[in-house]
């Protein structure tokens, strides 16, 4: 269950995001192409995956992308709001192996009545190599603004 | 397996910028968002449990942040032919206006925005991006993504 809240008040430039850490199965590759509707051969069919140069099946990048997603919106709470998430896939990640995803508060700021901090976020693969960096926006609840816009 | 050292001229760029998907319709619908949370394997209650759903800020059941990578497959096709067969993502960049809730009616269209091509291990590639606008059923603008594509 995700029912921590986290406010801005209590969150400063240089804060780690607790860290989430996944393993896809082959069978989860297979349960994300019939979910997202992906079904591009090289994230289940090992033959095909190998004709194209890999040494086998691969996650979907945008797989990757949920579990950033994940990250962000388990440490927002039910009460923040993911506002910008982006990553990069620089590095193949393959199933049965471990992945964790890591961030960091960049930067606190209001915007528009809005109380919102910059991230950089990452995956790490078992190696400790950074497969997929990227940066995310959440907009947090503040305690002391009752009736804030937006 | 040879790829040429250039592919792309000053006019295939011009044509390509621009170009735009068909626009694709989806209604979001609550088993899909279950679905989908299950397959990325996101146990958040926001989307699957309509009472802790409620007390969220949201007041109800919304979509997970990237499920809209299954409201359709938008790819503007490029006017001109790539003789490129693989495909690898890159990337998307994405940015939220307002939460994706079930019974929702999405639609997707895309626009390339930019090409280019760059030399790598694996001989030519072609980048593609693409931005997408997913609009909801009140003409709101709920969400973009930028996605890069590489085709090789």
């Amino acid at each position: 269950m995700k029912c921590q809240e986290t406010y801005w008040e209590d969150i400063n430039e240089g804060f780690e995001i607790p860290s989430l850490t996944k393993e896809a199965t082959t069978r989860q590759l297979v349960q994300y192409a019939g979910a997202s509707g992906d079904f591009y051969e090289i994230h289940y069919d090992k033959d095909f995956a190998i004709d194209t140069g890999l040494s086998g099946v691969i996650i979907h990048g945008a797989l990757k992308n949920a579990f950033l997603g994940t990250l962000m919106t388990d440490w927002a709470g039910p009460l923040g709001f993911l506002r910008k998430l982006s990553c990069q896939y620089r590095g193949m990640d393959y199933p049965n192996q471990s992945l964790t995803a890591k961030g960091t508060v960049t930067r606190k700021y209001q915007e528009n009545g809005r109380f919102l901090v910059d991230c950089d976020i990452l995956l790490e693969n078992s190696s400790g190599e950074i497969t997929t960096p990227g940066t995310a926006t959440v907009e947090l609840p503040c305690r002391n603004a009752a009736g804030q816009p937006g | 397996m040879s790829t040429p050292s250039s592919f792309l001229t000053k006019s295939m760029i011009e044509q390509a910028i621009g170009a735009k998907s068909n626009p694709i319709n989806t209604v979001i619908e609550k088993g899909a968002i279950l679905r989908f949370a299950e397959a990325i394997g996101d146990t958040n209650p926001i989307y699957t449990d309509e009472v802790a759903a409620r007390s969220s800020i949201h007041g109800g059941i919304i979509a997970p942040p990237t499920f809209l990578r299954s409201a359709g497959l938008v790819r503007p096709e490029i006017p001109f032919d790539l003789p490129f067969d693989r495909l690898l993502d890159a990337g998307s960049s994405w940015e939220y206006f307002s939460p994706i809730r079930a019974g929702d009616i999405i639609t997707a269209v895309g626009t390339v925005t930019d090409i280019s091509e760059r030399s790598g291990r694996v001989g030519l590639m072609i980048f593609i991006i693409t931005e997408i606008s997913y609009t909801n059923q009140f003409q709101e603008l709920v969400a973009t993504q930028v996605n890069t594509l590489i085709r090789y």
